[in-house]
C-alpha cells in the first residue's frame, strides 16, 4: 500500500466513501446458534435444500391443482343482470356472512362492517402488545390463546355457513355458475363443429323469411319487447336460428305454455291457435343453413 | 474465470458481507423437519413467500396479454386462458396460488401465534406480519375484479357497499375506490393499477422489513 498506511498487502482495503481513512474494525461476526441444543446447520445450502423439498411438495400439489381444475371464467359483466347470486372469493366469505345477521346489519351495520373485525383483527395486529407475559407455551396463556381458538372456530363456521346458503341457493334455483355451463357449452360448441363459443361474440344468423306475416304477429304480441326489434335477443335469448335447437312442436308449446316459470310469459289468451302455429312454423324454419 | 470476475466486482462494491449478511447464518435444530418432522410447521413462512414469487412471475406473464379495459378485459382474460399456449396453466397458477398463499400465510400466522414468537422482542415484526396480511387481502379484492365477469362485478359492487357504510368517510372511501359513482370503466383500470404497482409496491417493502427483522434478530428459540 502507497502513502505509508502500513504493509499488509495481502488485506483487503476497506475505505470509507472516497476518502483514504480505513473503515474501522471488521463487521460482527452473524450471529451462531450456539446457545440452542441440538445440530444447527447452515442455512445455504445445507437448510434452504431441505425446505426446498417441503416446497416441492407443495409445488407438485399446486400444479396438479392447476392441470386438474382450469380458472374459472363466467360471463362478461353485465350490470343489468338482476339474478345473479354475488359471492366473494372465500377468504372473504367469513365477513360476508357476518353482515347477515340481525345485530349486524341494517341500522346495526357500522358493529357488522367496523365494530367486530376491527376488535378482531385490531387484537390480532397488536396482540405482542396485550399478551405481554414472558411465557410462550400456548397451554400456558389460556386466555391469548382460548380467545384465538374461539375465533377460528366462528370464522370457519361463518364461511361454511355462507357456502352452505349459496350452494342450497343454487340448487332452489336450479342455477348453475356461470363458469361451469360457459364450460359445457364451450365444449358442445366446438365438438358440433361451431369452434370455440366466446359468449357475447356468437356470429348472428341472419333471419330467414323477414317478410313473413308471421313477424308481423310476433311484433304485434310484444315478443320483440324481450328478444329485440330483430330477434337478435335482449332481455331474453336471441331467436335468430332457433329452428336449431327447438323443433315445430316445441315451440308451440313454449308459446302456448310458457317457460322458465313465467319469465316467458304464456300466449294462450293473446294470441289465437291459428297464430300460435303460424309463428311456429316460421320460427322452426329459422335455421343456421337456411340463412347462409 | 467467475471467481475473477467475482473478485473484480468486490474490491470495487465490496459485495462478500452483504452476501455473509443475508446466506451466511446457521439454523437451528428445532426448526429443521430433518431433525423434527413436526418442525414442518416453521416452514410455512418460506412458503408463503416461494408462492408470493410465483404469483409475481404468473402474474407479469398475465400481463402481456390482459388489457384493463371493460370492453376488452374479459375477452383477453378469455384469449390467455384458451388461445395462448400454456395460458390456462398460468392463469390457473395465478388464480390458485392467490388461494395458497392465504393459506400458507394463514398457516404461519397461526404458528407464530402458538408458539409465542411474536413476544419481546419481536412485536415488530409480527406487526409488519399482519400489515402483510391485509396487502395480501387487498391483492385478492382487487385482482377477483380484473376478469370483468359477473361473478368478479356483483362480488366488487357487495365490497363496495360494505366500504360505504363505514360511518362519515364510507361514501368518500367507496367514490375513491370505484373512481365514481358506479363500479364501471374508472374502477377497472383503478384496481388494475392497485393490483399491480400499488399494492406489490408496499408488499414487497414490508417483506424487505419483515426479512430484515428476522435476520436480524434470528428465529425465535425452541419452546
Amino acid at each position: 500500500m502507497a502513502h505509508g498506511h502500513g504493509n499488509r498487502s495481502n488485506e483487503k482495503v476497506v475505505y470509507v466513501g472516497d476518502s483514504r481513512i480505513r473503515k474501522p474494525g471488521p463487521r460482527p461476526a452473524p450471529p451462531d446458534y450456539t446457545a440452542f441444543p441440538g445440530k444447527s446447520e447452515a442455512f445455504i445450502p445445507n437448510f434452504l435444500l431441505k425446505e426446498w423439498m417441503a416446497g416441492v411438495v407443495v409445488l407438485v400439489g399446486f400444479l396438479v391443482l392447476t392441470i386438474a381444475e382450469p380458472a374459472p371464467l363466467g360471463y362478461p359483466a353485465d350490470p343489468l343482470n338482476g339474478s345473479f347470486i354475488p359471492m366473494p372469493d372465500w377468504y372473504f366469505l367469513f365477513i360476508y356472512q357476518l353482515l347477515k345477521y340481525p345485530y349486524t346489519s341494517e341500522d346495526f351495520i357500522v358493529l357488522g362492517t367496523i365494530g367486530i373485525p376491527g376488535i378482531a383483527f385490531g387484537a390480532l395486529l397488536l396482540v405482542p402488545f396485550l399478551d405481554t407475559g414472558k411465557e410462550r407455551r400456548f397451554y400456558r396463556r389460556p386466555i391469548t390463546s382460548s380467545l384465538m381458538i374461539v375465533s377460528l372456530i366462528a370464522s370457519v363456521y361463518l364461511t361454511w355457513v355462507s357456502w352452505h346458503h349459496y350452494t342450497e341457493e343454487l340448487e332452489k334455483s336450479g342455477v348453475v355458475p356461470e363458469h361451469i355451463e360457459r364450460e359445457e357449452k364451450n365444449k358442445e360448441s366446438i365438438e358440433s363443429g361451431k369452434g370455440r363459443w366466446i359468449p357475447g361474440k356468437e356470429k348472428t344468423v341472419a333471419l330467414v323469411k323477414p317478410d313473413d306475416p308471421a313477424f308481423e304477429i310476433m311484433k304485434k304480441a310484444q315478443c320483440i319487447a324481450c328478444h329485440g326489434g330483430e330477434l337478435e335477443g335482449g332481455g331474453a335469448p336471441s331467436l335468430r336460428g332457433i329452428g336449431d335447437t327447438l323443433s315445430k312442436d316445441e315451440l308451440v308449446d313454449t308459446i302456448t305454455n310458457g317457460r322458465a316459470n313465467g319469465a316467458m310469459p304464456s300466449f294462450k289468451g293473446t294470441l289465437s291457435e291459428a297464430e300460435i302455429d303460424q309463428v311456429a312454423t316460421w320460427l322452426s324454419e329459422q335455421k343456421a343453413e337456411a340463412a347462409e | 474465470m467467475f471467481k475473477s470476475m467475482y473478485n473484480w466486482i468486490d474490491e470495487r462494491l465490496d459485495v462478500t458481507p452483504m452476501w455473509r449478511d443475508i446466506a451466511d447464518h446457521e439454523v437451528p435444530e428445532h426448526v429443521n423437519p430433518a431433525h423434527h418432522f413436526s418442525a414442518f410447521v416453521y416452514c410455512f413462512g418460506g412458503l408463503t413467500f416461494f408462492i408470493t414469487v410465483i404469483q409475481i412471475l404468473s402474474g407479469m406473464f398475465l400481463t402481456m396479454y390482459y388489457v384493463p379495459d371493460i370492453i376488452n378485459a374479459y375477452y383477453s382474460v378469455d384469449y390467455l386462458q384458451h388461445q395462448v399456449a400454456f395460458g390456462v396453466i398460468v392463469r390457473g397458477m395465478h388464480h390458485w396460488g392467490a388461494s395458497l398463499v392465504i393459506v400458507m400465510m394463514f398457516l404461519h400466522t397461526l404458528r407464530v401465534f402458538f408458539t409465542g414468537s411474536y413476544k419481546a422482542p419481536r412485536e415488530m415484526n409480527w406487526v409488519v406480519g399482519m400489515l402483510i396480511f391485509f396487502v395480501m387481502l387487498g391483492l385478492g379484492f382487487t385482482g377477483y375484479l380484473l376478469p370483468w365477469d359477473n361473478k368478479a362485478y356483483f362480488a366488487t359492487k357487495v365490497g363496495m357497499e360494505i366500504a360505504g357504510s363505514v360511518p362519515w368517510i364510507g361514501s368518500y372511501i367507496k367514490e375513491l375506490l370505484a373512481g365514481g359513482t358506479i363500479v364501471g370503466a374508472q374502477t377497472l383500470t383503478r384496481f388494475f393499477a392497485i393490483h399491480v404497482f400499488f399494492l406489490p409496491g408496499v408488499l414487497l417493502t414490508l417483506l424487505a422489513a419483515h426479512f430484515f427483522m428476522i435476520r436480524k434478530q434470528g428465529i425465535s428459540g425452541p419452546l
